[in-house]
């Protein structure tokens, strides 16, 4: 669009129409790749999702309009049943799930991450050495942490159940992820400890850009340190942290891995990335998969318009 | 030192130490637990009892988890190296050229490094399936495109958007063209940050599974992760977690010596990619 | 040889002028230095000059060829910068030679060319040092260096001294004085916001303000004839005492501007008088400040071996030929045929 602008306007000199035209063709072959890998298959999968495209036929799919949304029939006797992605109670019980594990995790992952950044801001022996430790978790493949974590739950031979009844919190063994009641915190627990370090590390940069002055000054002040850090820190890492959290909730509204690997088939973890994919892949339902895959997306756009309406966030940071 | 700031100081250090044990036990139980065969395996211990290497020995001998990790290497290299080349240019005309919808642009393409997978799982797998690259690498290598190449643009946009204007001019000047601006002044400037954004996107790819578990059918196209989560036997009750736990340690171990290396790098590539509010 | 033309020069950023029509010729082989305030456009002249913005209209003239189409490299330009800008990753020998191997001149003429100027610098020895690695005045030599080898027709320079402290500036300030009486052929331009370095290095001056020229002219037209109160004001230093109310209205105009050094303490001629508030003592000069009942103080320039106490009742006398008068648009009020009478 802006090759057109520079050719209907003369007074541009030719130093900027040389950089314009450079822009042009260094923007076009990502702009080309980033169609096709997303702009494109998007548009396919929302378009899919209005068919009753299948996974051995790709082309014989044919237009069913929101029959994989909603669509009812009303019987002679006066019934009337509805039916897909709408009136799946299996659907609502995944976006309950991940509402829930979103929330959940984000939160406390906040909370915790800016507690640990709280403390490797402080000076002390082996600082570097603490920061160190804690990116472990975060560089650990997700799959693999899964792997670890399932092994420590162990109903049998697991050494959290072995912990737990040495001191006493519990007096049996805990089938932690196949149990339907602590499935759910298994997940969160996993969740918590594998993403708390990248909250911490974003909260401690934006921690270190306060300057140490300010501290001096409410100390000297004989400010508490408790109203020191909701009336200092807390407003001054708020932007820093505002933009973590989307980062996170986006990235946990989207979950897939950790469930597959952790719980897998349980009804209590089961999130909307795992039951659009089931149902794309697995069962060869892949127009009605299309259709739930399509509201994840709707739902994840439209958290983020709110948030960015409500916050009135730059995140391009052009503005700074 | 009173005994008020003694019992300060200890309970700031319990608090240290107890940050350090929760983060780095799994991986040190993990270790304990791929040392250990056979009855061993089901006794808890918390210090290391045995020495048995014979689990990492038959991972190794197990042709299949070599060939999965050449495959993991190969992709995940080819994919950063392919977003980078497409990064720097564009991340050029981002940061340093003035233009009509710039900031839509770049809106554009962090909503993109935000797409959730699964949106464009059906028609990646259509697009997959009508190239032809159903089953090989390069099924991966196109579709982790969709979260590298934004993710490297974003981030080498915000670390080239700090070079000094001055520096561009004074290259101007001498008669560089944009392209001679990028390959000769700025690249050698921003090295660093080309090697921070390029490890943490090979970081994402190595540990992708979503669309690797899709789009790969059989064993030997596998990549690391999906190799790991179907590493199991017929029921529950003959996981063979020695092999897991030895197969995942292979697999950890360089990514935690590049991370404790580039430590610092990796704090400040995050942060560009994250905040900069 | 290059004689520069600016022909109605016209530059908008946005809705905002920067530059409001300016006519302006720089001579082949002279020096001319823009002055002016901060935010006045001297540094926006420059960079339309060297191609960095575009010319929102008008018409930039090299030799009476028009430059507003080409860019920086083709016009035969060299330019100075503020912070240096030297490649950081580049030795001080490849920082110089890389526009030379752009232009693709063969390696032992860059290499002569090279060592030619880095010996005219005396950074000779410097050569294989990186940028870091040298002092400030080192760097200020670096990019000037960088500039002389591509042998340029016009030479430009953007407050190459604001980044050095007090007493390296004076020296550099030298330096470019001898370079560009090396380099008679090289037109320069210089901006800088300081009138000294303006007064010391130009040829001639240009005072801008407000995207528009004041005036133009030898440093010595500029101080004894400025043609505004704004010029007046900016050009020497200390600055020039201004006097409105009854005492310019006795002079027939609405300010009267007197140097410091066109004053002379006179107990029997001084017409005007006050009290000493203020001394500042330069060695060489010797500043009084008399509390005339205005204002300003008024400043009086003696010499550095005399001196008045504060707190002294002072007549002064200011030197008749040496008065600026001005009407109330701030401009200079001819009285050729009036001065007689007073």
């Amino acid at each position: 669009m802006f090759k057109k602008h520079i050719l209907t306007t003369p007074e541009v000199s030719s130093l900027q129409r040389q950089k314009l035209r450079a822009a042009f063709w260094f923007l076009a072959p990502m702009l080309l790749v980033l169609f096709c890998v997303a702009a494109w298959p998007l548009l396919r999968s929302i378009y899919f999702s209005f068919t009753n495209t299948s996974l051995t036929n790709l082309y014989g799919g044919e237009w069913v309009g929101f029959k994989n949304y909603l669509t009812w029939k009303t019987f002679s006797s006066g019934r009337t049943i509805y039916s897909g992605t709408l009136a799946d109670p299996a659907w609502w019980n995944a976006v309950w799930n991940t509402v829930r594990f979103a929330v959940v995790s984000v939160s406390l992952e906040t909370i915790i991450g800016l507690m640990v950044a709280l403390v490797l801001n402080a000076e002390f022996k082996g600082r570097g050495l603490v920061r160190a430790a804690i990116l472990i978790p975060w560089a650990i493949p997700t799959i693999v942490s899964a792997k670890m974590w399932a092994w420590m739950f162990n109903d049998q031979f697991g050494i959290i159940n072995d912990m737990l009844l040495s001191v006493g919190l519990i007096d049996h063994k805990i089938a932690w992820t196949a149990n339907i009641d602590t499935a759910m915190l298994s997940v969160l627990i996993v969740d918590i400890w594998k993403t708390t370090p990248f909250m911490a590390l974003l909260c401690l940069a934006g921690l270190q850009m306060i300057p140490r002055d300010m501290y001096e000054s409410a100390k000297i002040d004989g400010v508490h340190p408790i109203k020191v850090f909701f009336q200092v820190t807390l407003p001054l890492v708020k932007p820093a942290l505002m933009v973590a959290v989307i980062f996170r909730t986006l990235d946990a509204l989207r979950m897939f891995d950790l469930v597959y690997v952790l719980t897998p088939n349980s009804k209590a973890t089961k999130t909307m990335s795992i039951i659009s994919r089931e149902n794309l892949i697995e069962f060869d339902k892949f127009a009605y998969g299309s259709a739930q895959s399509t509201l994840l997306f709707a739902i994840i756009a439209l958290f983020v318009a709110l948030y960015i309406w409500l916050g009135k966030l730059d995140l391009s940071g052009e503005k700074s | 030192m009173t005994n008020k700031a003694l019992f300060k100081k200890a309970a700031f250090y319990s608090v240290v130490v107890i940050i350090v044990l929760i983060s780095v036990f799994p991986f040190y139980y993990a270790i304990l637990t791929s040392l250990k065969t056979g009855s061993d395996l089901f006794k808890v211990n918390y210090f290391p009892s045995s020495f048995n290497f014979s689990n990492y020995i038959d991972v190794l001998n197990n042709g299949q988890f070599i060939r999965n990790t050449l495959n993991s290497v190969f992709i995940a290299s080819t994919t950063v190296i392919f977003a980078l080349f497409l990064a720097v240019t564009a991340s050029y005309a981002l940061a340093r050229v003035r233009f009509k919808g710039r900031r839509l642009l770049l809106m554009a393409i962090l909503a993109i490094s935000m797409f959730p997978q699964i949106a464009v799982l059906a028609g990646l797998f259509e697009l997959i399936r009508f190239i032809g690259i159903y089953n090989t690498p390069w099924a991966m290598i196109l579709s982790y495109t969709i979260f590298t190449l934004p993710f490297t643009v974003w981030v080498l946009t915000t670390f080239m958007r700090d070079l000094p204007v001055e520096i561009e001019e004074a290259a101007i000047v001498d008669g560089a063209t944009p392209w001679v601006i990028i390959t000769q002044i700025f690249m050698p400037l921003l090295w660093p940050a080309l090697v921070t954004t390029g490890l943490l996107a090979f970081i994402g790819a190595w540990n992708e599974f979503l669309f690797a578990l899709t789009f790969t059918a059989s064993e030997t196209m596998r990549t690391v992760p999906v190799a790991i989560a179907m590493l199991s036997g017929s029921s529950q009750y003959e996981t063979p977690w020695g092999l897991i736990m030895a197969a995942s340690v292979l697999v950890t171990i360089p990514l935690v010596i590049l991370v404790l290396i580039f430590q610092r790098k990796i704090v400040s590539g995050l942060t560009a990619g994250g905040v900069k509010g | 040889m290059a004689k520069i033309e600016l022909k109605n020069l016209i530059k908008t950023f946005g809705s905002t002028d920067v530059i409001r029509g300016v006519d302006l010729t720089i001579n082949a082989g002279e020096l001319m230095v823009f002055v002016g305030p901060s935010g006045c456009g001297k540094s926006t002249l420059l960079r339309l000059i060297c191609g960095l913005e575009d010319i929102t209209s008008g018409e930039l003239l090299f030799d009476g060829v028009s430059m507003n189409d080409k860019v920086p490299s083709e016009r035969g330009i060299a330019m100075v910068f503020q912070s240096y800008a030297l490649y950081p990753h580049m030795s001080v020998y490849k920082n110089m030679a890389f526009g030379l191997k752009l232009a693709n001149v063969s390696p032992q003429e860059m290499k002569n060319r090279v060592l030619e100027a880095a010996k005219m610098l005396q950074i000779d020895h410097l050569l294989e040092r990186l940028p870091k690695q040298l002092s400030g005045g080192q760097r200020q030599r670096v990019a000037i260096g960088r500039a002389i080898v591509r042998d340029p027709r016009v030479f430009l320079f953007d407050e190459p001294l604001s980044n050095l402290d007090a007493s390296l500036r004076v020296d550099t300030r030298l330096e470019i004085a001898k370079l560009h009486h090396k380099m008679k052929d090289t037109t320069m331009v210089y901006v800088t916001h300081d009138q000294v370095e303006a007064m010391t290095l130009a040829d001639r001056i240009c005072v801008l303000r407000d995207g528009n020229i004041e005036q133009v002219g030898t440093p010595e037209e500029l101080y004894s004839h400025p043609k505004s109160l704004f010029v007046a004001g900016f050009i020497g230093s200390p600055k020039m005492n201004f006097l409105t109310g009854d005492i310019a209205e006795k002079h027939h105009c609405h300010t009267l501007g007197i140097r410091p050094e066109h004053l002379v303490i006179d107990h029997l001629d001084g017409i005007w008088s006050g009290e000493v508030v203020h001394t500042e003592n330069l060695g060489a000069d010797f500043f009084v400040f008399l509390d005339l009942g205005i204002k300003e103080p008024l400043v009086v320039r003696l010499d550095g071996q005399q001196r008045i106490p504060l707190g002294t009742q002072v007549n002064v006398r200011p030197l008749e030929e040496h008065l600026h008068r001005f009407d109330n648009n701030g401009l200079p009020i001819t009285l050729t045929s009036n001065r007689e009478k007073i």
